[in-house]
């Protein structure tokens, strides 16, 4: 298999303090994997390297074909990206998020119209092509988020705990979403709080303390710890966390 | 691969689309933008008037003759004054500022006329109520100017030889019509506001949001976001700019005396000046409120009391005058006076031009070293 994300010893260290500390994975094509951790453990600083946003103390990392030490733009094309808060602009119409997220991820103008109609279609939201974002209900806009974050058809996308907030039903429909991504290639590495959503990554890696304390398939993990469920797994490891959650 | 320019373009016309959206979309504020000026100048020039017309004043005036009562006419016949009261006394003159029913009362001394021949020594007091100082100050102007007036007229009729022969002359605005200090003080104003503080909420608001996160995500470089901010405020000042202009002009009646092409550079600095400023406060503020806060406070403040629009910097402590130093609409008011009032040309605003380029760099610096840290 192709492998999309290559991190070795991978550390960002604040002062004396390492929010991440020698990590080492790697994500193949195609791949969900669910990226766990209580808060505090690492998770954000993690991703934040990974994006190409901060850049490591020591170790080095490849996404996408790019070292993110020293082609820190190049990653920022080939990714897409769906932070926690909601980040579309709740004061445009959808069609102009789509236009301005096309405009910025340089998708080819004749192509901007076909994706938009295919995106609007799927999601249902025809009718709503002009309202402004801000009158969707929160399911409809975080999968609209989702959506203008693959828009440019990335080799990965980072989801930064997609689902906060919303109802099961809608974080369902939005799953369904992520597994159709994968099926055109989309790599996905997923944060979340939500270990019901552990369950449909997968591969799922756990950080404690800034490492990573185990990564494995859900069912792996589950046999592993002799556990039921990952919300069990995810207890036992995470107790003996040293940091506390902020 | 396609070639990067055409790339880079599109994707910055799509931001400075997306900012106009914004804008457009926020009718309110949109309206207050470009109704602010015209209210701002409309207010100073009708509401806020420092001239002096018709100001009652009180004449006490023991000696009562032909000198003195050619003077208090004079007086009377003036557009600025009316005499309102004749004092039997100088008991009353207390009172009188007491009632606050007088702005000024002129006090002759005994045997004016006597005097005036004889010894030379005849005296007029000008008392005025300065609770107003400036207001005082220039009904006080006023008075001087019209007894200095009459002194003259007399010394031709009697050829009186050792007499001083006082001249008063205002240059540049012999009206003394204050819309020739407001315009350009509201046009420093307005101009720091829109692109100031308007640029510092609109990037304050990308924070907030969380849209900055996914924007610094983004292959979008620093430097553009940062430029397709700043380029809706850099047209919304330019229709204020010349709106500004022409209610000056055709309303106000304070005329472009020197070189409207020296006027807009000079602004196009300022504009950047405060363009800049907007960036260097959003850089350091994550939220619209604080970056409303500071540049009301930080930038509206100092601009009202420190400029010289409102009152002249001579006139203060000196810890102030420096401080005042630093405000850009200070360069900028006294650049724009001595063009659009003075009618002065390029030489004469070189230091403004100097001054406000070295600030419009520094800052420019400051904001791009400050963004750039951020992403860090």
């Amino acid at each position: 298999m192709e492998k999309v994300i290559v991190v070795e010893n991978l550390t960002k260290a604040f002062g004396r303090f390492k929010a991440v500390d020698q990590i080492s994975f790697e994500v193949e094509k195609g791949e969900i994997f669910g990226f766990l951790g209580a808060n505090g453990a690492g998770k954000t600083t993690a991703m934040r390297m990974l994006c190409g946003l901060s850049i490591p103390t020591s170790g080095k990392a490849i996404v996408a074909g790019y070292d993110i030490r020293t082609q820190p733009e190049m990653i920022k094309k080939n990714i897409g990206y769906m932070s926690q808060k909601f980040a579309l602009y709740e004061d445009l119409t959808v069609a102009e998020n789509i236009r301005f997220y096309a405009g910025i991820y340089h998708v080819p103008e004749k192509e901007i119209a076909p994706r938009t109609q295919k995106l609007l279609e799927r999601l249902g939201l025809e009718h709503e092509k002009d309202s402004l974002v801000k009158a969707l209900p929160l399911g409809w806009k975080q999968k609209l988020a989702f959506s203008v974050a693959v828009f440019h058809h990335p080799g990965i996308v980072f989801l930064d705990e997609p689902t906060g907030g919303v109802d099961p039903v809608t974080r369902r429909q939005f799953w369904e979403m992520i597994y159709e991504a994968t099926d055109s290639g989309i790599t996905v590495f997923v944060t979340t709080h939500y270990m019901d959503e552990a369950e449909y990554c997968d591969r799922v890696s756990i950080m404690v303390d800034g490492k990573i304390a185990a990564l494995d398939t859900p069912a792996n993990l589950k046999k592993e710890f002799d556990a039921n469920n990952m919300d069990e797994v995810f207890y036992r490891l995470a107790r003996n966390a040293s940091r506390k959650a902020d | 691969m396609h070639p990067e320019k055409p790339i880079e373009m599109k994707q910055f016309i799509s931001f400075v689309r997306k900012e106009f959206h914004h804008i457009f979309r926020d009718r309110t504020t949109m309206a207050i933008l470009l109704i602010l000026p015209v209210l701002m100048l409309l207010l100073f020039g009708y509401a806020i008037n420092t001239e002096v017309k018709n100001s009652k004043i009180a004449v006490y005036d023991p000696s009562n003759d032909t000198y003195t009562r050619a003077i208090i006419e004079k007086m009377q016949a003036s557009e600025y004054f009316s005499v309102v009261k004749m004092l039997k006394n100088e008991q009353e003159m207390s009172e009188q500022f007491k009632s606050g029913e007088v702005k000024m009362v002129i006090a002759f001394s005994e045997n004016f006329h006597e005097n005036l021949l004889h010894t030379g020594d005849a005296q007029i007091a000008l008392i005025a109520d300065a609770t107003d100082p400036n207001s005082a100050k220039s009904v006080v102007n006023y008075a001087t100017a019209i007894i200095a007036g009459y002194q003259l007229e007399s010394q031709q009729l009697q050829q009186i030889p050792f007499q001083i022969d006082t001249q008063i002359k205002l240059l540049y605005n012999p009206q003394m019509k204050g819309a020739y200090n407001f315009v350009p003080g509201v046009m420093g104003m307005i101009l720091m506001l829109i692109c100031a503080m308007m640029t510092s909420i609109s990037i304050a608001r990308e924070k907030e949001m969380g849209t900055m996160e996914v924007l610094l995500v983004s292959p979008v470089k620093p430097a553009m976001l940062i430029i397709a901010k700043t380029i809706p405020y850099f047209f919304i000042s330019l229709i204020n700019l010349t709106t500004i202009l022409l209610i000056s002009v055709f309303i106000l009646g304070v005329p472009v005396a020197g070189s409207l092409f020296w006027l807009l550079a000079l602004s196009l600095v300022y504009i950047f000046v405060n363009l800049s400023l907007g960036l260097v406060i959003s850089s350091v503020v994550n939220n619209q409120q604080t970056a409303l806060l500071i540049s009301g406070m930080v930038l509206m403040l100092p601009v009202i009391m420190l400029s010289g629009m409102m009152f002249p910097i001579e006139n203060m402590p000196v810890f102030f005058q420096w401080i005042s130093q630093l405000i850009p609409a200070k360069w900028y008011i006294i650049g724009v006076k001595q063009i659009m009032i003075k009618g002065l040309g390029f030489s004469a605003i070189m230091p403004q031009l100097a001054v406000l380029s070295g600030m419009a760099v520094l800052l420019i610096a400051i904001s791009i070293k400050k963004f750039k840290y951020r992403l860090e």
